[in-house]
């Protein structure tokens, strides 16, 4: 089966005040249809500006400075912003964490949905507010049509991340990114959210990116995850494989903090050191080499990805 | 609707403290009106016995209840300049304060709120640098300046606008009145020689008050829409693939003009103030100028009256405000 | 602490030259405030009908208004009178609003209430007409002027000190200073006033432009300071009549000086709140 998106040295880079940050370094990764991909790091690992990058999302500051990203055979990186606003929202469409924030204060949940579908869909004003209804059902909502007419702050905050998947959803995409879905919500909620998501994935074919910070949550819903660092995709993996024989020094830091796979990267401050700084000129190849244990003379020359398994790629010099 | 009555209710305190003020004010005001009709040769007892006929001698609470008896009937006073009741002189002013002040409002609007958003859409470019000048500048305009300085420009070197007489100049009778304003009323008539000959008049001030009023909006514009731009659920409307017309207008707009319309009861303060000392430049018969008169001959009751319709109509200006927020903004409705 | 705030001024001076710019006309302002009695070459009520409502010149820089006199003299000494009233307002306001908000955030209750009922009845008028009707009651004067002005004026102080020192109290060093056995009153006036005070000199830098303004439109309509009084406010209005038959110069020189001295003053009101407090910066 062909893969939903197919992303390749994809490099991104954010001007700043105090220099070039070098965000995005060439990230690489696969989505095929109906599968769930896990992107896992730190906060400032590069796990959203994926996101916005593939997406056409980011600010003036930021660029691709080169790379390939395929969504069913179209290239993002070289697509007009006319050509990415009409594939957001259709072909890939995007959740966020804190979804009352997310949502139009003053704009009704079934009109939020409705402009998605008649900006994508082309239908009336009459035929998107019933398929906004529908979609509030499809997304298990009590009561659709007199919750279509509410506002967000009327609901709470799970009705309002099933809202953001409604508007993600309405219009059947291909590709769905979910950042950090679930912070925020309390334990139960999640996974409720968690569980619609899978159903209309599932329903669909629909591929599903789930960036998040916690790889139990990770663990327990994707397929695959891939684990990133300062920027780098450093170890991927199927998600039995990474959590039973993680080989990039960093994966297995992280799976040591948190021991049974349960914990939360919160914890993560016990691994020694920062993210580097990705401003610097001098940055060194690898970007864990200043935190890493096992680092080589070798880890100076420059990057390379390899599959040390089929289906298991990583970044490092001395793999463990 | 609960909501609704409650707010109605909520005004009930101004009112009622701006009646109080303006008694305190009747109370203190020079020129004492018992002496101003005893006339200058008075006596002492003449004077006393005016002041028992007008109630004058009795204590602060009594008058105050007749004070308030005498407003709730419309009773404002006789005018000594005019010797007609301050009430009938001030409705018949006020039609032309309201056009004036409206017509400043609507200039200020039309030019601000564009410029507020291009400013803040275009960051760093150039309607950004007009934004941020305009609103220093224009805080600092006399507004009186301001219009004599648009009066010598364009009435006296360029020869553009009629000169500064008020809302028509002396030929032309004003309209059939319908509404009070001349612009409504003439075109209700189909009398377009006297719509064109209002307008004209019209312009200059309205002008004069709309650069007062442009820099306040302009700035709260600019400031509430970097914030929604800079807001999550813009990112979530970008996300979604909606056309930039969809998330700048429907969804960014709409949010920003709460706190702009929230301003706009602080514009009003400004503009019913800047409006006095326009009408006077420009010989606008309304109701500024009519107090501005009065202030000058000592006569105390249009004055008075003068202060309480602004402040009546800053209540009711505010309760507006209050009700088109409720329309916009579903949060406030709730509360 | 006043070596980095220092430091912060002078950043924010090179940085701004605009708010450099405003210091230098404030000094010039000033000046003129001080000298320009002593500086103005013709007495500024002398008239000579001889030489009435001539255009600038050599030696009348200003012209001469419908009786004669200097204009430039007139506009000199009149700075005195625009910024003493201006100043003196905003220093009453701050001493009284600042006080009222002071208290009313420190004890709350009644006393919050009553100072609260009071702003919110200043708030209910539009302010000028609210100023117009002060000085008309109490009479024409320049007292009376600075009293209006500061009236106005007060519900802001008020509500600035007031959301100040709440904060304060909420941050939890006025328990503090209470535990350790002071007084109330002392706590606030040495605990509570200092803190607020950058915030309110903002305040007041912010406010010298609006009370120039306001002053300068009573005048112009004909309360508080009377002709011949030279008065920036009087003066506009005596060169109104005189603008449609093209002597510009009588309302010009007068009014543009009213403008630029209100612009300094917005402009250093500016540049000082970016020294002081720069998160509200916009």
């Amino acid at each position: 089966m062909t893969n939903v998106l197919d992303v390749r040295d994809f490099s991104v880079e954010f001007r700043t005040r105090s220099g070039i940050v070098k965000a995005l370094d060439r990230v690489a990764f696969t989505v095929a249809p109906g599968e769930t991909l896990a992107l896992v790091g730190e906060s400032g690992s590069g796990k959203s500006v994926t996101a916005y990058a593939l997406l056409g999302l980011l600010d003036d500051a930021g660029r691709i400075t080169g790379g390939s990203a395929m969504l069913e055979g179209v290239e993002l990186t070289t697509a007009s912003p006319a050509t990415l606003s009409a594939i957001r929202g259709k072909r890939a469409a995007m959740i966020f964490q804190n979804p009352r924030a997310a949502l139009n204060p003053i704009r009704s949940v079934g009109q939020q949905i409705g402009d998605v579908l008649r900006r994508h869909a082309g239908l009336s004003a009459r035929a998107a507010a019933a398929g906004a209804v529908e979609m509030l059902r499809a997304v298990g909502i009590p009561d659709p049509a007199r919750r279509a007419a509410a506002y967000p702050f009327e609901l709470s905050g799970g009705m309002c991340q099933r809202v953001m998947i409604a508007i993600a959803v309405a219009t059947r995409p291909a590709l769905l990114i979910a950042d950090e879905p679930t912070t925020g919500l309390d334990v139960t909620t999640q996974a409720v959210v968690m569980d619609i998501m899978g159903r209309l994935a599932a329903e669909t074919g629909m591929a599903t990116i789930l960036i998040t910070h916690d790889l139990a949550l990770a663990a327990e819903r994707a397929g695959r995850i891939a684990v990133m660092h300062a920027g780098h995709i450093v170890e991927d993996a199927a998600t039995a494989t990474l959590l039973a024989n993680p080989r990039h020094p960093y994966t297995r830091r992280l799976l040591a903090a948190t021991p049974t796979a349960a914990g939360d990267l919160g914890d993560l401050r016990s691994i020694p050191g920062s993210l580097p700084d990705l401003r610097r000129a001098d940055l060194a190849p690898c970007r864990f080499a200043a935190r890493c244990d096992r680092r080589l003379p070798a880890c100076d020359q420059p990057l390379v990805w390899r599959d040390i398994a089929p289906h298991h790629r990583i970044a490092c010099g001395n793999p463990a | 609707m609960r909501g609704l009555a409650l707010r109605l209710l909520g005004s009930l305190p101004a009112l009622v403290a701006v009646v109080i003020v303006t008694f305190i004010l009747t109370r203190v005001l020079p020129g004492d009106t018992a002496t101003y009709f005893a006339g200058p040769t008075a006596s002492a007892e003449s004077i006393a016995q005016i002041k028992a006929a007008l109630g004058l001698d009795r204590p602060l609470p009594e008058q105050f209840w007749n004070y308030t008896k005498a407003l709730v009937r419309g009773d404002l006073g006789m005018s000594l300049t005019t010797g007609q009741p301050v009430l009938k002189d001030l409705l018949a002013r006020l039609p032309a304060s309201a056009e004036l002040t409206l017509a400043g409002l609507l200039i200020a609007m039309g030019i601000a709120i564009p410029l507020g958003i291009l400013a803040a859409v275009k960051q760093g470019s150039l309607w950004d640098h007009a934004c941020r000048i305009i609103v220093t500048a224009g805080v600092s305009l006399p507004v009186f300046f301001t219009g004599l300085l648009l009066v010598y420009v364009f009435y006296f070197l360029l020869g553009w606008s009629p000169a500064p007489v008020g809302r028509l100049d002396a030929f032309a009778t004003a309209p059939p009145t319908w509404t009070g304003f001349y612009l409504i009323d003439a075109a209700i008539a189909g009398d377009w020689e006297t719509w064109r000959g209002a307008f004209a008049q019209l312009i200059l001030p309205a002008v004069t008050l709309g650069l007062f009023a442009l820099a306040p909006i302009a700035r709260i514009t600019r400031a509430s829409m970097l914030a929604v731009l800079g807001a999550e659920f813009i990112r979530t409307a970008r996300a979604s693939g909606l056309s930039s017309r969809t998330v700048i207008l429907t969804y960014a707009l709409r949010n920003a003009l709460l706190p702009v319309v929230t301003t706009l009861g602080m514009v009003f303060s400004f503009l019913l103030g800047a409006n006095v000392l326009v009408e006077k430049v420009f010989a606008w018969p309304g109701i500024g100028s009519y107090a501005v008169e009065a202030l000058i001959a000592s006569d105390g009751a249009p004055v008075q009256g003068f202060v309480l319709t602004m402040a009546i109509l800053y209540v009711l200006l505010n309760l507006t405000i209050d009700l088109v927020n409720r329309a916009l903004d579903p949060r406030a409705r709730q509360a | 602490m006043s070596d980095s705030t220092f430091a912060h001024a002078r950043h924010v001076v090179s940085e701004n030259p605009v708010t450099g710019f405003a210091l230098g006309l404030f000094v010039f302002f000033v000046l003129a405030a001080i000298f320009g009695p002593s500086l103005a070459p013709y007495d500024p009520l002398a008239s000579n009908t001889m030489r009435a409502l001539q255009p600038p010149s050599a030696q009348h820089w200003f012209g001469t208004d419908q009786i004669g006199r200097d204009i430039f003299s007139r506009v000199l000494v009149a700075t005195r009178l625009d910024l003493g009233i201006a100043a003196a307002s905003v220093a009453l306001v701050f001493a009284a609003g600042g006080f009222a908000g002071l208290v009313s955030g420190f004890f709350g209750g009644w006393v919050d209430l009553v100072i609260g009922r009071i702003t919110d009845t200043i708030m209910a008028f539009p302010l000028f007409v609210l100023a117009m009707a002060i000085v008309a009651a109490l009479g024409n004067t320049v007292p009376n002027i600075v009293l209006a002005t500061a009236i106005i004026n007060f519900p802001l102080y008020v509500r600035i000190a007031r959301a100040e020192t709440v904060q304060r109290r909420e941050a939890g060093f006025v328990d503090a200073a209470r535990i350790a056995g002071h007084r109330d009153m002392g706590v606030l006036l040495t605990q509570v006033a200092p803190n607020i005070m950058p915030i309110m000199v903002v305040q007041m830098s912010l406010t010298m432009g609006y009370a120039i303004l306001n002053a300068a439109g009573l005048s112009f309509i004909g309360l508080g300071v009377r002709a011949p009084t030279p008065e920036w406010g009087i003066m506009v209005a005596e060169g109104a009549s005189f603008i449609v038959s093209g002597e510009w110069w009588v309302a010009l020189f007068p009014g543009a000086t009213l403008m630029i001295a209100v612009f300094c003053f917005n402009l250093l009101g500016d540049g000082v709140r970016d020294i002081v407090d720069p998160r509200r910066r916009t």
